[in-house]
């Protein structure tokens, strides 16, 4: 076809000009097939980076405001481009766009989109639908015990990493029979063989020992089971990191009781839901916990838990850190360490501050309490920031 | 069909003359003939001859025998008026047989008291897991499982009451799986009206009997919008028959994370199979661990009773250190099941008490006591009770 023709351009063009535009024709030309192998360029320009922001719902566009705020105000060379989703169009026209902004820019920041129960079953879950078509496959959630923020259980430090797009959430389902439901829970074996590969790279690169595999494979042992072979493959290629297996219902309960025993877990899709959000109480709540979505060419960051927090919206009482966590998370990706390092350490300096704490840790200070306080953190520690 | 309606008609003829006196006779006719047709509507007679009970007994894997041994001691020495039918199920056997007398014998006795059997991950994936097999069978559809804080058990939260009644028959655990291409395994999970529906009215009429305010469904309808979404509108369709007790719901996510900082907004707990699970073990945890709770798996002719979280206890098995109390307790509620109050009673508060003992407390609780230990002291609170009692 013409993708063809064009492709033989390049190899015309490569004698007669230099590498630069037939890699540019050849990267046109493959993008329709080729489309996972190919790395979209970064998006900066004269050394300003371009983000993708996606307000959301609820409490989303307020703390989203925040970030803004705290990046102009200590320099931070990021630009946003928003794009406001509305979840209560039955068109998918506004996630297509703010897709394609992300296919631009390569890196997000977003809040939680609603997921309306009220409206028909083919409206599907924005957040979900953005996952499974950026191919988000990683879901990284890195439970810390915070200092100053009082919790039952100390000295927690459990990584999660959650399959992102098959598993429970693939949004098959189908009535055949009236009052019958069957919903489709998709396991296959490139994805959990991804997933592992990444968590088990994740644990060498930030010197972790152990890999728990997470799986309800007594029960489910063609799904569950070819997920746990899919690991136990992966985990033969790293002799260093030690793997073992526990089956999902006694995860939670030594969750509960003995969470130090836990270093990085893996699992799929709908345990990494219910885990990651015991493992967020466990730590001190959904204000905390960033949260950050993979995919090979594509990064999102988010909250931990991903709640749309409806019922404090704009009351100004909702909790910075999470979603300011996960923005650091960000400046990480792009290699803006020095930021995120400072940003960081003025947002744990703010917390060991109880006065501040906001109503989610037991407190009553504000957001734009909290917000004020973090940047006259980073003020004080001297690095060039705007006039407060 | 034709015989029935004869003697249908036979019982119009014969009652003018003998008024009452014959009508047992038609009954168990007609109950016979009923019995293949509408055998959901049969509950079988209770296994009661002579004031004794017969309850069927399956001892499982791991811990199981040993504790249901206490538990047969403990029955004995209290002169509980029940006797055991012991049927045991090899797990590393292929077929289903054994299973199947299990079934048999728990269709005859109408009760039963089990322990957890192993499923190996190892063998074939046409070996379906013995339990769920029996839960299936015997369509024992409620799972209830109700979490207290004990009051001597040390545990970061106190004050805990929390019911979780799971659906126990359907959902994610249909066992139905397929991998059409290769490398893609597509795992059904069902969700049908009926079984919603019923699971619900069973949730209401137990919040009612046990004058609770408030039922809370457990669901992910926001993703799995027809599967959950059909259980929530059945909840909420039964929920309007209620109107004295509140009904809400929460999303699986948002209810692990409330129940490990917030156990106390919970009251009664309605969900499909997995969500249930995970729920009833985060609860479990919370008061106190695997050992401390009972569980009971009710249908509409059978009941099965056994530990709440289905621990097999392999690593533990043998060294005396299982905790007694969740099959003890489990135990309690069977005899509250069988109308012996008054023993359950007895057998309940010595349990208790043994329990406000740290010196007892076995290794899940943080202490160094052992099975047998427990088990005397129970016996021995019972003794001093002043019921009537063997020696000890």
């Amino acid at each position: 076809m013409t993708a063809r023709s064009v492709r033989s351009l390049p190899g015309v063009l490569k004698s007669v000009f230099s590498n630069r535009l037939s890699r540019v024709y050849g990267a046109a030309a493959c993008n329709q097939r080729h489309k996972s192998t190919y790395t979209p360029p970064p998006a900066r320009y004269g050394g300003r980076h371009t983000v993708t922001l996606i307000p959301g719902d609820g409490i989303g566009p307020e703390l989203a405001h925040h970030v803004r705020e705290l990046f102009r105000f200590c320099c931070v060379p990021v630009d946003f481009e928003v794009v406001n989703v509305d979840s209560s169009m039955a068109s998918e026209d506004d996630i297509n766009n703010a897709i394609m902004a992300i296919r631009r820019n390569g890196v997000a920041l977003k809040g939680n989109i609603e997921t309306n129960h009220n409206l028909p079953p083919s409206y599907k879950s924005r957040n979900s639908l953005l996952r499974t078509t950026l191919d988000l496959y990683a879901n990284v959630m890195h439970c810390q015990s915070l200092p100053g923020v009082r919790t039952r259980h100390k000295n927690i430090d459990i990584m999660i990493i959650r399959e992102n797009t098959e598993g429970e959430y693939s949004s098959l389902e189908h009535e055949n029979v009236p009052g019958v439901v069957e919903c489709l829970k998709i396991i296959t074996k490139t994805k959990s063989l991804r997933i592992a590969d990444y968590a088990f790279r994740a644990a060498r690169a930030t010197g972790r020992r152990r890999v728990t595999a997470v799986h309800k494979a007594n029960i489910m042992k063609l799904a569950d089971g070819l997920f746990l072979e899919c690991c136990k493959e992966v985990a033969s290629g790293y002799p260093e990191i030690s793997f073992d297996s526990m089956i999902v219902d006694n995860t939670t309960m030594q969750l509960v009781s003995r969470p130090q025993q836990f270093d990085v877990m893996v699992m799929p899709n709908l345990y990494g839901n219910v885990v990651s959000n015991v493992c967020a109480g466990l730590v001190g709540g959904p204000g905390l916990v960033p949260g950050a979505n993979y995919g090979e060419d594509y990064a999102v960051f988010e909250t931990g838990t991903r709640n749309t927090g409806k019922s404090i919206a704009n009351h100004n009482t909702a909790n910075p850190t999470a979603m300011l966590l996960a923005s650091c998370l960000l400046l990480d990706h792009v290699k803006l360490h020095a930021y995120a390092s400072m940003i960081r350490r003025a947002i744990l300096s703010t917390i060991t501050e109880t006065r501040l704490h906001t109503a989610d840790l037991g407190g009553q200070g504000s957001t734009s309490e909290v917000v004020q306080s973090i940047m006259n953190a980073v003020q004080s520690t001297g690095p060039q920031t705007l006039s407060i | 069909m034709a015989a029935h309606s004869a003697v249908l008609s036979m019982s119009k003829i014969i009652n003018p003359f003998w008024g009452g006196r014959l009508g047992n006779t038609v009954k168990v006719f007609g109950t016979t003939l009923t019995s293949h047709r509408n055998k959901t509507l049969l509950t079988p007679p209770p296994a009661k001859y002579g004031g004794r009970h017969t309850v069927t007994l399956i001892p499982g894997d791991g811990i199981g025998p040993e504790l249901l041994n206490h538990v047969r001691e403990v029955f004995r020495f209290s002169c509980v008026p029940v006797d055991f039918e012991v049927v045991n199920v090899n797990s590393a056997l292929e077929t289903d047989d054994d299973m199947n007398n299990a079934i048999t014998a728990i269709r005859r006795n109408g009760i039963a008291l089990k322990g957890n059997i192993e499923t190996k991950h190892t063998m074939a994936p046409s070996v379906k897991s013995r339990n769920n097999l029996l839960r299936t069978s015997l369509d024992l559809y409620a799972n209830v499982m109700h979490c207290q804080s004990l009051p001597g058990v040390q545990t970061r939260h106190k004050n805990i009451d929390i019911m979780i009644i799971r659906e126990n028959t359907e959902g994610e655990y249909s066992s139905l799986e397929h991998e059409s291409v290769s490398g893609v395994v597509e795992s059904l999970k069902i969700i049908t009206r009926n079984n919603s529906l019923r699971i619900a009215d069973y949730a209401f009429k137990l919040a009612r009997e046990k004058g609770r305010r408030r039922v809370t469904a457990v669901h992910k309808a926001n993703i799995m919008k027809l599967g959950d979404g059909l259980f929530l509108q059945c909840c909420r369709e039964v929920a309007s028959g209620y109107p004295d007790i509140t009904f809400d719901s929460m999303i699986v996510d948002n209810t692990t994370m409330q129940l490990v900082s917030k156990p106390h907004q919970f009251d009664v707990m309605v969900m499909p199979n997995l969500y249930g699970n995970v729920v009833s073990n985060v609860c479990a945890g919370l008061v106190g661990g695997p050992g401390l709770v009972p569980g009971a798996n009710y249908g509409n002719a059978y009941a099965v009773f056994e530990t709440a979280t289905r621990n097999t206890g392999k690593s533990i098995a043998g060294k005396n250190i299982a905790n007694p109390t969740a099959m003890l307790l489990a135990s309690c509620m069977m005899l509250d099941h069988l109308k012996l109050y008054d023993h359950a009673t007895m057998i309940r508060h010595a349990v208790l008490k043994t329990m406000n003992e740290t010196r007892l407390h076995t290794a899940d609780i943080g202490g160094q006591g052992t099975t047998s230990e427990v088990v005397q002291t129970i016996m021995r609170i019972i003794q001093s009770g002043g019921q009537l009692t063997t020696e000890l």
